[in-house]
């Protein structure tokens, strides 16, 4: 019987162990797979033409600073919609709200989430976009903004749940403590709840940043996919084509092998550079408040 | 359960033994299959005549589908599809490649195409002449103002790169049909993934021009009567138009087959080309071969 058990529980490790290291050999693999793909990129295009600002590859035109600054700027409004908003639900869902409507909203969010993307693109060029351009009295709806408005919503499913599940977890005595020392219940939100809940808060955030850089469908449905540099915040309010559109739309057409098929690939090494970057800088910071965390408890 | 799971998968392999060998597999199967891909002007098109023709073929099954033109081509390129549908002639360099991969494509013109310019309902302006809209994509009109309508931003839209309509619009209407001219569309012409989305931006918008094949623009957004030159007729476009070219936006659409087509391929290129599949052409608003 003890043995049969000892068995068992070898095998059942094991298999923990390896679906834990393959998540690391996939990132490792597409990674490698990515370098090998995109990589000559950089043998058959000069450096000062990938720099360029013209993206036009049938005429061999590979400049990509108009997509990342086309990616950047949707997801930075994507960002400065989604993160309020969202961190505003998880607290009103966790902290505030009565049970019963609690019991509703969470799994509305959670639907919410799960919503296909090309539902939303096709809601955002047929009631968004013609709605912001008279709104806004702009040329054409669809701009970088809508693009935002939409991913905003695509990424808040993301940072509620988890934001949500964060704010869940601060034991309850650190409430009770405040309220005890005569705190009102919004200065026990924002200045217990919140920052014990700190790290989760922010991993929150940077899976919503993460959702909404990589997301596809909507935004070449909405941005317009001008490959227009966006050099200044108004930019936000006119057409941007972004990395992941790019890949997209002309990833069917391209000849195997080709530059035009290399350069695709390159734009995904500098996409996965980005969300690297995004995600070392948020581990970090959120590395650093746990230590602080500790220090204080201890 | 079981079985029905061992026969499901014996099912898929004779489907895929057939799919891959459509000529061969007439004989000693009843259902033969036809792969057809490619531009998407060309699909509502093949999908009449995929239907119609199997109606008439019981032993027939077409599958059909878009992607663009260079995807049509691509798939022919790689080997998996039997017909690629253009709107746009082959280039010199995939040509070049199908010829490396062992595969010899070969053109058949199977209709004709009026590539119509639309604006708003709402928008003034109804004539246009070649070198004009030339000037709007390049940028250099940037107003409606300037062109006799409202005081207006023009906003100007596109098929994406991959799109035959695309490449051909550069070529025959910013170009003026010049091969040493390196025009480019103007870097704030909105590429849209689809004819649809076209559409839908210009039944909106009251600022927007696009373009579109004949056959996919609707009653409620107005087509734009175009000259060849400044002084020249204007002309809109529709079949006789076309015919008798006096549009000047008009182009040939293609299917490309890997070499000289066999069998039930033959077949159905054949009855492309007879009188009763060019009834269906002129009833989608494309323009008949004779």
């Amino acid at each position: 019987m003890e043995k049969s058990l000892n068995w068992r529980e070898f095998i059942i490790t094991r298999a923990i162990k390896a679906s834990g290291y393959s998540a690391i050999v996939f990132v490792l693999l597409i990674f490698f797979f990515l370098l090998r793909e995109g990589l000559p990129t950089l043998g058959e295009v000069e450096a000062g033409s990938l720099l360029n600002v013209r993206w036009y590859p049938i005429e061999d035109y590979f400049g990509i600073l108009p997509l990342i600054t086309g990616s950047l700027i949707v997801t930075l409004g994507a960002a400065l919609i989604a993160v309020p908003f969202g961190i505003g639900t998880a607290v009103y869902i966790s902290e505030i709200a009565p049970r019963w409507m609690r019991e509703i909203l969470k799994p509305l969010v959670e639907l919410l989430g799960g919503l296909p993307s090309v539902v939303l693109g096709f809601l955002g060029i047929l009631v968004v976009s013609p709605y912001l351009r008279v709104l806004l009295d702009l040329p054409t709806g669809l701009t970088a903004f809508t693009g935002s408005l939409l991913l905003g919503g695509i990424a808040v499913p993301t940072v509620v749940s988890v934001a949500e599940d964060a704010l869940d977890a601060v034991p309850r005595a650190y409430r009770e403590g405040a309220w005890a020392l005569g705190a009102t219940k919004w200065q026990t939100i924002w200045r217990v709840t919140l920052p014990a809940a700190k790290s989760g808060v922010l991993t929150a955030v940077m899976l919503g940043v993460g959702r909404a850089i990589g997301e596809t469908m909507t935004v070449m449905m909405v941005t317009g996919n001008a490959p227009v540099l966006a050099t200044k915040l108004g930019s936000l309010f006119s057409p941007v084509r972004t990395m992941t559109a790019t890949i997209a739309a002309e990833m069917g057409e391209v000849a195997n092998g080709s530059t035009h098929y290399h350069v695709l690939f390159f734009i995904g090494i500098v996409l996965f550079l980005i969300s690297l970057i995004v995600n070392v800088i948020a581990s970090s910071v959120v590395f650093r408040a746990k230590k602080r965390a500790e220090r204080i408890l201890s | 359960m079981k079985r029905i799971i061992i026969l499901l998968i014996l099912s898929s392999f004779l489907v895929a033994s057939c799919g891959s060998n459509p000529a061969q597999a007439s004989s000693n199967s009843p259902t033969v299959y036809i792969q057809n891909k490619g531009s998407d002007t060309v699909v509502n098109l093949a999908l009449a005549w995929a239907e119609r023709y199997q109606s008439q073929h019981s032993d027939v099954r077409i599958s059909v589908t878009g992607g663009g033109s260079g995807t049509g081509i691509a798939a022919l390129l790689n080997g998996t599809v039997d017909l690629a549908n253009a709107s746009r002639r082959i280039k010199d360099e995939e040509i070049t490649t199908a010829r490396s991969q062992g595969i010899e494509p070969l053109e058949h013109i199977i209709a004709r195409d009026a590539i119509a310019v639309i604006v708003n309902a709402e928008n003034p302006v109804g004539e246009l002449t070649l070198q004009q809209i030339a000037d709007i994509y390049s940028g250099k009109f940037t107003n409606w103002k300037e062109l006799g309508g409202e005081d207006r931003p023009i906003v100007k839209l596109s098929r994406e790169t991959n799109s035959g309509t695309h490449v051909y619009f550069l070529e025959t209407v910013l170009r003026l049909g010049r091969s040493d001219d390196k025009t480019l569309f103007s870097t704030d012409t909105l590429l849209l993934p689809s004819s649809e989305g076209i559409v839908a931006e210009v039944r909106h918008n009251p600022n927007a021009i696009g373009y579109d094949g004949l056959g996919y623009v609707p009653h409620d957004v107005k087509m734009i009567a175009i000259a060849q030159e400044a002084g020249g007729a204007y002309v809109l476009p529709s079949i006789a138009t076309v015919n008798d070219k006096s549009y000047p936006i008009a182009r040939d659409l293609y299917m490309y087959t890997n070499g000289n087509p066999t069998g039930i391929v033959k077949d159905y290129l054949d009855w492309i080309l007879s009188a009763e599949a060019q009834e269906i052409v002129a009833e989608l608003g494309f323009v008949p071969v004779e």
